[in-house]
């Protein structure tokens, strides 16, 4: 396994005694094979989901295995639900592994819904929130006036016995200042700095630790130190620590919009759905809707579960997980997924994936693991950041060295201000926000318009792609051929040949075939049983009905049955020349009818490869199909470069050809045919009609047949790459030149040497401005790209 | 001047040797269920020595508000988690060749290793 996912990892409600839907209407008492069970202690509930448990019978075999641990109380399960209630004070993990030796696959139970868990995010941020604007006003109050007072009224300064006086409370102020308002920062650098390792904290700890601890030696032992640098910063320590405090806070804030995305996604989950059980329509909690169910959906609501309609007919709003604005027809047969909303019938569907199985469930998931994973171009960053703090911390000695040694008097004073900016002013964060917030933000734009991307990686390489491969059928076509032109060769009707001609293909599971039974359908004609079906390899199908010889296929066929086609010659050819496949039936051994099949263009392929070679992609079209209905296609789109009669392992090669003259290839098609393509090219982009779609196939997975997707997948790639660029040259300047400006460079120069407390203001504004120029990207629109 | 100085480079030494040189020793073996606390800016315990080529499953519990704290990334892995306030979160680590796998947060300022052996 190289990929965990949120299926892996899971929330542990671990509260006693919860109750729990799952488990409603287990009994606890009396589990009689419970080998230890200690009623003294109090008992916790675990809920965990079984994997692999097929059969009635693994229920016993499961709790037995729980039974046994020591520490369990009982162990219940639901085979329905596929859950198991444990009662026992027990770590999950151990419940997890004997599960596991019993043969099964376990994992903890998500107790609550995303929903909940977004809310009680949204209420702890809200708390945190609260309680650093707390922290930063009472650091304020001190600092402010301090500082006020410094920059008018009077020096702060230690001359007199009074003024140590004064200058000792401020300093016992200031100490309280630090432990009510700043304490996370000294916890967390003493943590850190115990584990050998350096951190934010650390570089606040110090900075403001550096100018309180010499104000106080001011104040204490003035006479250690030359007059002229008997100089207070207890405003410094103060304003520091308010400054800071109030960053972190609107951080908090502006993080809370990156994931605005994945928010909306989680809201299209419904909460009840209307079952019909024992005929009656009952709304119940989803997460109690069990496969097969049958569901009843009324104009305007949600649809609560992935399906298939059994009864109704209606359009689908599928715009807010496909991106494809215009509603879906649906009938019986037709596949419903959850999060849509059904907009005018009313229809009865059966569910067919519930729970984390729903499409909408996985999407989530994916766009989640997305957001949080790293493109390549974080890596610079990361690795800066391991070494940056102590890189500061050994900066802020060399400056403050440099100014004993070389600066004017007071050098001690001058060394301390030196040293306590440099660590205060170096921002690591802002160097580590600056890739994820960006991905967090552009994950979740491409998800609202209907465009999944796997990972960090594929965001990255989506924005360089110079060359795109395009599949033909289903890709650029439709992918379901119609029957577009019929023509009658003798005295038999155009009903009695579609009665035929669909009869005999009726066996067949030719794509061809199919669009031929379909049509004879559409126009009410059923097919006749045939006897004596016979598939000729490459060439066609041949069968017998009441009596007559029914021979369909290509032109290879007929002329190897010797069967007269020169009527149909010159219309085959010009068939062709349309993109049209001819097909040629015979009925005993004579010429009956010609019938043209195409898969029609889909109706923005043309605008959509227009826009992507406007914006400098080359454009390749591979497909199996013949010479002459690859040429008619590619010049309808506007593809120069095609290939014709390609075989699936040989699209691999032509990714491998491509990638060897330096081109950075994209490739799309269906995600199942073209897997060997998919998996070569540098992105691999599985496109999907509706919302049916594998959607771990692929690096990017297009929820909408529309090639639109493509273009908008590489436009969001290339803003959100620009945007990370931006942070990125952002934090790294703001570092590289606020570092030596803080050590003093400009004082020989201009004179110029930074107070701390403006290093604080801009430490603390400097990763505020990364999340929000990422939360820019929300404003992107694909579509004018 | 000069004994200032040479403090001044002793310090710079001391940062060098406890923050890159110095290499922990004495993390025990760890099997069956590992809990990691996260709080007051580290994970608890930072360095966890855990069995080549076994899966292990390590609990995280946050009880950091700081939103740095928020996500789990073990890049070499390829596991990212997130982690709510105040839950208990089971990360499942797949059985891996033995070597060290940093685990942190997203800009790193959180940092533990993973000891496979």
């Amino acid at each position: 396994m190289s990929n965990a996912n949120n299926n892996d990892v899971s929330d542990t409600k671990h509260t006693c005694c919860q109750s729990k839907k799952t488990a409603q209407g287990l009994a606890l008492a009396g589990n009689e094979t419970a080998t230890f069970a200690n009623n003294d202690e109090k008992q916790t509930e675990h809920h965990l989901i079984i994997d692999g448990a097929s059969c009635a019978s693994c229920v016993s075999k499961i709790e037995k295995a729980l039974n046994t641990v020591q520490g369990v109380h009982s162990a219940q399960m639901n085979f329905a639900q596929r859950t198991v209630m444990v009662m026992g004070n027990v770590p999950d993990g151990i419940l997890i592994s004997a599960i596991e030796i019993a043969g099964y696959n376990a994992k903890v139970d998500t107790s609550e819904s995303e929903e909940e868990a977004i809310d009680e995010k949204d209420k702890a941020d809200a708390q945190y929130y609260k309680k650093l604007m707390r922290d930063m006003a009472i650091a304020l109050l001190l600092g402010v006036p301090l500082m006020i007072y410094g920059l008018t009224i009077g020096e702060m300064t230690v001359t007199t016995n009074t003024e140590r006086l004064v200058w000792f409370s401020v300093g016992l102020l200031t100490l309280g200042v630090m432990i009510f308002s700043g304490k996370h920062f000294y916890i967390g650098a003493w943590n850190s700095f115990k584990n050998h390792s350096a951190n934010m904290d650390t570089l606040i700890a110090l900075g403001t630790g550096t100018a309180w601890l010499y104000s106080m030696v001011v104040v204490a032992v003035p006479d250690l130190l030359p007059l002229m640098a008997r100089h207070v910063y207890f405003e410094a320590t103060a304003m520091i620590i308010g400054l800071i405090n109030l960053g972190l806070a609107l951080e908090v804030k502006a993080r809370g919009k990156t994931s605005e995305a994945i928010k909306r996604l989680i809201g299209l989950q419904s909460k009840t759905a209307r079952v019909i059980r024992d005929d009656k329509d009952i709304d119940i909690p989803i997460a109690d809707v069990l496969l097969d169910d049958l569901v009843r959906v009324r104009p305007g609501e949600r649809i609560s579960v992935d399906g298939v309609v059994i009864e109704g007919h209606t359009a689908v709003d599928e715009s807010m997980l496909t991106g494809e604005p215009m509603p879906v027809e649906k009938t019986g047969g037709d596949k419903v997924v959850a999060g849509t909303i059904n907009k005018s019938g009313s229809i009865i569907f059966k569910a067919t994936r519930v729970g984390k199985d729903t499409a909408l469930a996985q999407i989530i998931n994916m766009v989640k693991r997305a957001q949080n994973s790293k493109p390549p171009i974080g890596r610079m960053a990361d690795a800066i950041s391991a070494y940056f703090v102590p890189v500061i911390m050994i900066i802020a000695v060399i400056s403050a060295l440099a100014w004993l040694n070389f600066g004017p008097a007071p050098g001690i004073a001058f060394a301390i201000v030196s040293a306590t900016t440099v660590l205060i002013i170096a921002c690591p964060c802002a160097l580590g926000l600056a890739t994820p917030m960006s991905v967090m933000v552009g994950v979740g734009k491409a998800a609202e318009a209907g465009v999944l991307i796997r990972n960090g990686e594929a965001l990255q390489t989506a924005s360089k792609i110079t060359t795109m491969i395009l599949d033909k059928t289903g890709t650029i076509t439709v992918g379901a051929p119609k029957v577009t032109d019929v023509l009658v060769a003798n005295k038999l009707t155009r009903e009695a040949v579609l009665t035929m001609a669909s009869s005999i293909e009726a066996g067949s599971e030719h794509p061809l075939a199919m669009a031929i039974v379909e049509s004879a359908k559409e126009q009410g004609i059923q097919p006749l049983k045939v006897t004596g079906f016979t598939s000729i390899a490459g060439q066609g199908v041949e069968a017998t009905l009441d009596n007559n010889t029914l021979l369909f296929g290509n032109e290879k066929l007929m002329t190897e049955r010797g069967i007269n086609i020169d009527a149909f010659i010159e219309k085959a050819q010009a068939f062709a020349q349309e993109a049209k496949t001819p097909m040629y039936f015979a009925v005993n051994d004579e010429l009956a009818a010609i019938i043209a099949v195409a898969d029609p263009i889909k109706n923005d392929s043309i605008e959509a490869i227009k826009r992507l070679q406007h914006n400098g992609i080359r454009i390749v079209m591979l497909t199996g199909d013949n010479r002459l209905t690859a040429k008619a296609i590619a010049e309808k789109v506007g593809i120069t470069e095609y290939l014709a009669e390609v075989m699936p392992q040989d699209k691999a090669k032509k990714v491998a050809e491509l990638q060897g003259e330096g081109e950075i290839v994209g490739m799309t098609g269906d995600g199942i045919n073209d897997a060997p393509a998919l998996a070569h090219a540098n992105v691999g982009f599985a496109i999907g009609t509706g919302t049916d779609v594998a959607i771990e196939s692929a690096d990017i997975t297009l929820m909408r047949g529309s090639l639109h997707g493509l273009a908008d997948a590489i436009a969001v790639s290339k803003a959100t790459l620009t945007n990370i660029k931006q942070n990125l040259l952002g934090a790294f300047i703001y570092n590289v030149a606020g570092v030596p400006i803080a050590a003093g460079v400009l004082y020989p120069f201009f004179g110029l040497l930074l107070s701390p407390v403006i290093a604080g203001a801009a430490m603390a504004f400097s990763s505020l401005t990364v999340v929000t120029n990422a939360n820019r990207l929300r404003f992107f629109k694909a579509k004018d790209h | 001047m000069l004994w200032v100085n040479l403090a001044g480079v002793a310090l710079i030494a001391v940062i060098v040797w406890w923050f890159w040189i110095y290499k922990s020793v004495g993390v025990a073996m760890q099997e069956g269920v590992i809990e990691v606390v996260v709080k007051d800016g580290v994970y608890h315990p930072s360095k966890i020595k855990i069995p080549a080529n076994k899966g292990t499953t390590i609990t995280f519990e946050r009880k950091d508000p700081s939103s740095c704290a928020e996500t789990l990334v073990i890049p070499d892995l390829e596991i990212n988690a997130t982690l709510p306030l105040n839950k208990k979160v089971s990360v499942k680590i797949p059985a891996s060749v033995p070597g060290r796998y940093d685990f942190h947060c997203q800009m790193k300022m959180y940092i533990g290793e993973l000891i496979v052996e």
